[in-house]
């Protein structure tokens, strides 16, 4: 087919198409779960891959729009296919491939009716997630929008005989209705009463006063409470946890992704003349997010609901990177704000690639060993030596270590902060370092939190005694992380290609890149401002140390030996060792505890001394629930206990509310 | 400069503080020893250590796994990129853009994770408890680091440490107090990162103390070798980025052959004052209880902020 009459949008609607029919595919052949597993996931995987191709087409290319022939008579669906939106169909694309190869294998055991629901509700999640991204009317947006909130709630609740799952899908619908309201309010905002609800629309809309901050603020809550910010984030850690792993990495690693895309569509695109006052609450609340996502996490033992607290931290980063850019770009520093844009786009891409891997990684554990809960696991890299490999290094780009993806993200992020300077306001010259700071805090704290992590799950001795042995991943699993691994490289290694993709999309959303001299340093130097400013080559970094590696080994048996010998532990000369002596994962997590103890709501309970049978207990929970959410449903609660008495049941009483309201609009209404 | 000149100054420098490093550490033992009205074992002891240690069989636990063995190598190579970045004797160096002072810590604490992780791999009880302590210290002092090194970024406008390093020494000679706040938080995080006193003592087996010594006892041999060797590239680096940072002078450009001999003459000046000090701080301070490291490493972090602000509001 000659390529030239084929616009990128018309592909992205074909391939979203596709994996509907995929997904109807696999209800209509549950009977077969050997082809579900063998040919549907595969080829959903397939379709994957071409939306990440078509996804990159688009950044390069020019916008393209269509008009779909479905919904409403008058009101069609608008499509249109951008940079932004290129963008992040490549990283749906990129990460829902590794996914779905894993799901071929993960989903094998599966019974066979859960096996063929489940099959409609990813590929149609996948699907909405699409549409999301390529609406180009609030009318369709929103109805996405909420397909991909339901269909990942049937998801979640996939195991609904569990009632604590039950109860985590609850929560996550509550609380993405929620920030759909938010988001839907946001739109009337903009809208204003006239014109239609496309987005070329609503983009022209002049909002006057303070509407354009009203709007702002809808749209920042709205989409905040899907991505996860703090205090929206108690959907998280709840519905992670429940949903199968596959789902938890596209939630996780997809899903919040769509929240930051709409954030950046409405506030860069849709409202515009963006404020340095918007930058810097979308700056302090993800400094707070990240600060807190992580403390929470570190004190988790069981190991999915650590990583959703992960994601509420790296949330809080992405947000630091899009807060600057607003600070800057309101500011008039349009160069610095590409800088920040770009930082937090390519932390958004990063996030997806590692936390996809780690959720995969969570799911292989949780596949082969039955347990979540880290305090029993211990050993598994003499099981599961691929999958140790792929979560090691998930675990270190989550670190923030070079040379790996996530490092480069965060530290665009803090060359971004470092132009600080250019600021003329000095309290907003001094936050930003200030921010910068906490980013450090939450960077290191998360190299604790994997330290703790993989050393209790894959290193030491096994703290549980297993019935089976634990089994490495099967072949789909394994194709599954092992591309994502390759991601977390190629990102890592050479930043410089993916950062002149996103500049093209910086370029298109603000009018501005990073300047010439940085993007024309070269592909082995990654130079954001000036070389002479900033450089740093991860290439230069892996090929140094594999080089002093390689050459010392050779050396040090060149020059002396290379005997060995194996032999028990010897830990100080201690005889009696047994598993029990190891860190558990709380212990891991105590001076943490201590440390920053007023954040956390801890409840413990000590033996007595002449206890026969003593236990310590220990709970650390939220603070949130207590303070914000359980009074907000309390007055909910008297709030609808009162109004339930109108509700009389005798239909004399309603006729006299009706014939009350309609004197009362008589009077008033004239 | 041309690329050749380059590459031989680049090589030098990484071999010259490759084999000068354990020297560092045997002056500083030696003073301590001094100070304490010992004799001492002498300068060269660390070169006789790490002899004997290649010399011997290398004993593994039964469970250890390719990461405990491939640990010494990965340290050792981290430790020795970071000497080749830092600017100890000349700016310019071919590898020197391959990472700024961002990129510098996110290497060490690539070590330290490793290192960590390492000590997790046997199961032992004190391998965790070193390793949880080990990344107690490094997420206190990593933040403090990134602050101290953010304000020679902010008066440098940039965090290229060649332009830190030109910046500085080629300035007039005026004392900003935003750096001398810097300075003392810089001193608390490499007394801290490199296990030194008063948050670790690096001679201590004693069970209940020790951190970076708890992590590393499973090790022994070769391997062990390996670690003590980069611990003492550690030091070397962390000295010369504070002189890189707080007393520039001195450091040649790479190529200009007169100004080495003069380079290399004030790096030993210098390491010898520094090791000197470094002996003296440990003679006079006590080890704190570990519950008081994060009161210590915080102070460091708010003198360090202090530092910045202190730039903001006093310097521009």
């Amino acid at each position: 087919m000659d390529v030239s009459f084929l616009q990128p949008i018309e592909a992205a609607v074909t391939l979203s198409v596709i994996w509907i029919g995929l997904g109807a595919i696999g209800l209509a052949c549950m009977r077969v779960p050997r082809l579900i597993t063998n040919v549907v996931f595969p080829a959903g995987a397939l379709v994957s891959l071409a939306l990440a191709a078509t996804g990159l087409w688009a950044i390069g290319a020019p916008p393209s729009s269509a008009i779909l022939p479905a919904g409403l008579p008058d009101l069609p669906f608008h499509v249109r296919l951008d940079a932004l939106s290129g963008f992040f169909l490549l990283l749906l694309g990129g990460v829902s491939f590794g996914i779905s190869l894993f799901a071929a294998g993960y989903f094998r055991d599966t019974e066979a009716t859960t096996l063929g629901q489940l099959t409609l509700q990813y590929h149609v999640f996948l699907a909405s997630m699409a549409f999301v991204l390529i609406a180009d009317d609030a009318y369709l947006f929103m109805i996405t929008w909420e397909s991909m909130a339901l269909s990942s709630y049937f998801l979640v609740t996939t195991e609904h005989h569990d009632e604590q799952n039950r109860k985590a899908g609850f929560i996550y619908l509550l609380i993405a209705h929620i920030g759909a309201l938010g988001i839907l309010l946001c739109f009337g905002v903009l809208h204003g009463g006239h014109g239609d609800y496309t987005f070329a629309a609503l983009r022209a809309a002049d909002l006057k006063g303070y509407w354009a901050t009203v709007a702002f603020l809808l749209a920042f809550f709205g989409f905040g409470a899907k991505a996860g910010m703090l205090p929206l984030h108690v959907w998280l850690p709840e519905a992670h946890p429940a949903a199968p792993s596959p789902v938890s990495a596209l939630m996780s690693g997809i899903m919040l992704k769509t929240a930051i895309y709409g954030m950046v569509r409405v506030i860069f695109d849709l409202i515009g003349g963006i404020r340095w006052e918007w930058g810097l609450t979308v700056l302090l609340f993800g400094a707070a997010t990240s600060l807190f996502g992580v403390l929470f996490a570190l004190m988790q033992h069981d190991l999915k609901r650590l990583l959703a607290y992960h994601s509420v931290e790296n949330i809080g980063i992405i947000l630091i990177g899009i807060g600057l850019a607003m600070v800057f770009i309101g500011s008039g520093h349009p160069v610095a704000g590409a800088l920040g844009l770009i930082a937090g786009l390519y932390h958004t891409l990063n996030h997806a690639v590692f936390k996809g891997l780690l959720f995969l990684g969570a799911g292989a554990i949780l596949k082969s060993t039955g347990l979540r809960n880290l305090n029993e696991m211990g050993g598994l890299i003499r099981y599961m030596p691929h999958t140790a490999l792929y979560f090691l290094i998930g675990a270190l780009a989550i670190s923030a270590l070079p040379p790996l993806n996530g490092f480069v993200s965060e530290w665009l992020t803090f060359q971004a902060s470092l132009q600080a300077p250019q600021l003329a306001s000095s309290v907003v010259r001094s936050l930003v370092p200030i921010v910068a700071a906490v980013l450090a805090l939450s960077g290191a704290l998360t190299g604790m939190c994997f330290v703790k992590v993989y050393g209790i799950a894959f290193l030491g001795q096994h703290r549980h005694e297993m019935a089976v042995k634990p089994r490495e991943a099967s072949g789909w699993e394994r194709a599954g992380m092992l591309w994502l691994t390759i991601a977390c490289f190629a990102l890592g290694l050479f930043p410089v290609f993916m950062i002149g993709e996103i500049n093209k999309v910086s370029l298109a959303l603000t009018g501005t890149g990073l300047s010439d001299e940085a993007m024309n340093s070269g592909w082995l130097w990654l130079a954001p401002t000036s070389g002479a400013q900033a450089s740093y080559s991860p290439i230069v970094f892996l090929l140094v140390i594999a080089a002093v590696f390689g050459l010392t080994f050779l050396l040090v048996r060149h020059f002396y030996h290379g005997r060995l010998r194996r032999a028990d532990p010897w830990d100080c000369g201690f005889p009696a060792q047994t598993s029990r002596m190891q860190d558990s994962a709380d212990a891991f997590g105590q001076p943490i505890r201590q440390i920053f103890a007023p954040v956390y709501l801890i409840q413990r309970e000590i033996p007595r001394a002449d206890d026969p049978q003593p236990m310590f207990r220990q709970s650390v929970e939220d603070r949130h629930w207590y303070s914000m959410y359980l009074p907000i449903a309390r007055f909910n609660e008297f709030l609808s206990g009162h109004v339930g008495k109108l509700q009389q049941g005798r239909i004399s009483v309603y006729l006299l509310y009706s014939f009350v309201t309609l004197i009362a609009l008589l009077v008033f209404a004239q | 400069m041309n690329i050749a000149s380059g590459i031989v100054f680049q090589v030098l420098q990484s071999v010259l503080v490759l084999l000068i490093a354990p020297l560092m550490l045997g002056w500083v033992n030696q003073c301590r020893a001094w100070l304490q009205n010992k004799s001492g074992a002498g300068v060269w002891q660390p070169y006789h250590v790490l002899h004997k240690l290649f010399h011997k069989d290398a004993v593994l636990a039964h469970n250890a796994s390719p990461l405990f063995r491939a640990t010494p190598y990965i340290l050792f190579g981290c430790m020795w990129l970071a000497v080749g970045i830092v600017p100890v004797l000349a700016t310019s160096l071919p590898f020197a853009p391959a990472a700024d002072v961002i990129a510098l810590v996110g290497l060490f604490a690539l070590a330290r994770v490793f290192v960590s992780l390492a000590g997790m791999d046997v199961g032992t009880s004190f391998g965790t408890l070193g390793a949880r302590r080990e990344m107690m210290i490094g997420f206190l002092a990593e933040p403090a680091m990134l602050m101290t090194l953010f304000t020679a970024s902010l008066i440098s406008h940039s965090t290229s440490l060649v332009t830190i390093v030109d910046t500085l020494a080629h300035r007039e000679f005026v004392i900003y107090p935003s750096m001398a706040f810097a300075a003392v938080a810089f001193l608390m995080v490499l007394l801290a990162e490199n296990a030194r006193i008063p948050i670790d003592n690096p001679t201590t087996h004693l069970e209940l103390t020790m951190i970076h010594e708890a992590m590393i006892l499973e090790y022994s041999a070769r391997h062990l070798a390996l670690i003590e060797w980069a611990a003492s590239l550690k030091l070397t680096a962390y000295i010369t980025i504070g002189f890189a940072i707080f007393m520039p002078w001195g450091i040649a450009q790479a190529g200009d052959w007169v100004g080495m001999p003069i380079a290399l003459a004030a790096l030993a000046l210098k390491l010898t004052a520094a090791g000197a000090g470094l002996a003296l701080l440990e003679t006079l301070s006590a080890k704190m209880r570990i519950f008081r490291a994060p009161e210590f490493l915080g102070t460091a972090f708010l003198l360090a902020t202090l530092g910045m602000l202190t730039h903001f509001l006093l310097e521009t």
